[in-house]
């Protein structure tokens, strides 16, 4: 069975498909709405067998690099200071196809936004490449 | 994001197998027969090593073979792993011969044994991830397997971060007394650690308890008794701080009845026995007053009976104990600002949280408490501003989630004036 890295980001991906306002501004009951599914997606997935993992990760970033001999580290708020690449959190899923890893994508960005419209979040799919286990 | 928290601690998860292999006193005599070896001329490393998977063998023969001596068991067993590596036998014993061991003689100095491995374990040199999950397997009796999903890291990381951990004290005598004051924080580690993030098999907030029980048994130091004081007090209020969905619910709006009654009363018990000791020359340490502070909020039958005149007095205490608490114990001083807001109004509250802003104004919980005090001011939009810039300070789904809510609930509010 492939194993799938489903990428979050804050806001969108290439172009958010209709943009909304951070999740603060959004009436309680429509924050309780998008909380309630988030768990229940995980629900679904550990009852499936195809959960793996799934972490959230804080906006702050920081790109590290090499500074070269000697010298410190580098670092920097990202080369692309844009947030639209900025990881949210990711699930990581076991499953059966290429499909069930769109069809999972696909119904993780239906969540719901304001007005329980859903957020139409871009999702970025991504094959992890199996190999030797690193831990028994 | 994971499991729902709630109940947590609420008597621990069902399926804790090693405690129920073990007998519930099994872990506590795995310190002492850890030092018994060591007093032998056992060196510390390789007695560890096969205590633990005498431990192993123990957690898969007991519950069929209950020994008629646990302690004997697990030495003899332990004693027969020295002699096979030694011998660099690779053959394991026959289950058998771990059935019958034959109980040895052993030297009874409990109560120094249990303290003398934990100064070991939390010795200065070793960095505070490495005293913790030491602590947890040569005192704790916990498998390094347990202690790894504790905390989230693959089996072979905890096992070798144990490993460098026991290099980095090889030939250190065992004998010699060590700091309480770094077991009392490596033991409150433990304790914090199994207060956040997702709930796991093993319960470190009630490991820390049973750890800090045994401590208290070993030394008459005030503060340690503190320390246990503080963790049942703590501990008690756990399983109304979650709601059924997982969610994060404020002490202010806590279920009263579903604290844990047990607990407080035993809490209080231990902290009076500590604060009887204190004399001029030895007023009562952080443990105690952080305690007492708890004490007074467990003993409120609402949020609005709570006595925060007398806490604002204890929070007064604590901060007098470091030079510049501002710098030193920022943690103290925000915790007070808390209490000047109740007691001497929510704008002076605000007034003593500028003093950290250089110190703490990028940590989320500096923003929680700026929201907490302008709610109380009645300026509900400013707290919903700090509590969306709480928020994406958080480190704690959980906790990011609670202060989302805030910041939604504040400004929905807001917008009903």
């Amino acid at each position: 069975m492939p194993k799938y890295l489903l990428l979050k980001h804050y806001r969108g991906g290439p172009e958010p498909h209709h943009p909304f306002p951070p999740m603060d501004q959004w009436a309680p009951e429509d924050v309780e709405a998008h909380m309630a599914f988030q768990r229940q997606v995980i629900e679904m997935l550990e009852e499936n067998g195809e959960y793996v993992g799934a972490e959230a990760l804080t906006p702050t970033r920081t790109w590290v690099r090499y500074g070269g001999p000697g010298a410190a580290p580098v670092t920097t708020d990202g080369p692309l200071p844009e947030t639209s690449d900025l990881v949210a959190g990711w699930f990581m899923i076991d499953v059966d196809s290429y499909e069930r890893a769109l069809e999972i994508a696909a119904y993780a960005s239906s969540e719901p936004g304001p007005r329980g419209e859903p957020l139409y979040e871009w999702i970025d799919v991504r094959e992890i490449m199996s190999g030797p286990p690193s831990d028994g | 994001m994971v499991d729902e928290p709630a109940g947590r601690g609420d008597g621990g998860p069902a399926d804790r197998a090693p405690d129920v292999a073990l007998g519930g006193f099994g872990r506590d005599l795995i310190p002492r027969v850890l030092a018994s070896l060591v007093r032998r001329g056992e060196d510390f490393d390789a007695a560890e090593d096969a205590l633990q998977e005498a431990l192993l063998e123990a957690l898969r023969v007991w519950p069929e073979h209950p020994p008629r001596d646990p302690r004997a068991w697990l030495a003899a067993v332990a004693t027969r792993r020295l002699v096979d590596a030694r011998r660099s036998d690779a053959a394991r014993y026959r289950r058998e011969e771990a059935m019958h061991a034959e109980p040895r003689p052993v030297v009874v100095e409990e109560a120094d044994d249990t303290l003398l491995v934990l100064f070991r374990c939390c010795h200065p040199d070793l960095a505070p991830a490495s005293q913790v999950a030491l602590t947890l397997r040569a005192v704790g009796g916990l498998t390094t397997r347990e202690i790894a999903d504790a905390f989230y890291v693959p089996e072979a990381t905890m096992a070798q971060r144990i490993s460098r951990a026991k290099r980095t004290l090889r030939g250190r005598r065992l004998d010699r007394p060590g700091d309480l004051a770094v077991v009392l924080r490596v033991l409150y580690l433990v304790y914090t650690a199994g207060h956040t993030g997702p709930p796991t098999r093993i319960d470190l907030a009630d490991e820390a308890i049973r750890l800090a029980r045994q401590l208290i048994l070993a030394t008459d130091e005030p503060e340690a008794r503190g320390l246990l004081a503080l963790m049942l007090l703590n501990h008690a209020r756990l399983p109304a701080r979650f709601d059924a969905e997982g969610r994060i619910v404020t002490l202010d709006r806590q279920d009263r009845s579903r604290w844990n009654t047990g607990r407080i009363a035993e809490g209080v018990r231990i902290l009076q026995s500590a604060l009887a000791e204190q004399r001029a020359e030895r007023p009562p340490g952080r443990h105690q007053i952080e305690a007492a502070i708890a004490a007074l909020h467990d003993d409120a039958a609402s949020a609005a009976e709570t006595d925060w005149p007398q806490i604002l007095s204890w929070y007064d205490e604590l901060v007098a104990l470091t030079a510049d608490p501002v710098r030193e114990d920022p943690a103290a001083v925000l915790g007070r600002a808390v209490a000047v807001g109740h007691v001497l109004g929510a704008a002076a509250g605000l007034r003593e949280t500028d003093r950290l802003r250089q110190v703490i104004g990028d940590r989320h919980r500096w923003h929680a408490v700026r929201g907490h005090l302008h709610e109380l001011d009645g300026d509900l939009l400013a707290a919903a501003d700090a509590y969306a810039d709480a928020a994406r300070r958080a480190t704690d789904v959980a906790e990011r989630d609670h202060l989302v809510r805030q910041a939604a609930r504040a400004r929905a509010t807001h917008r009903e004036r």
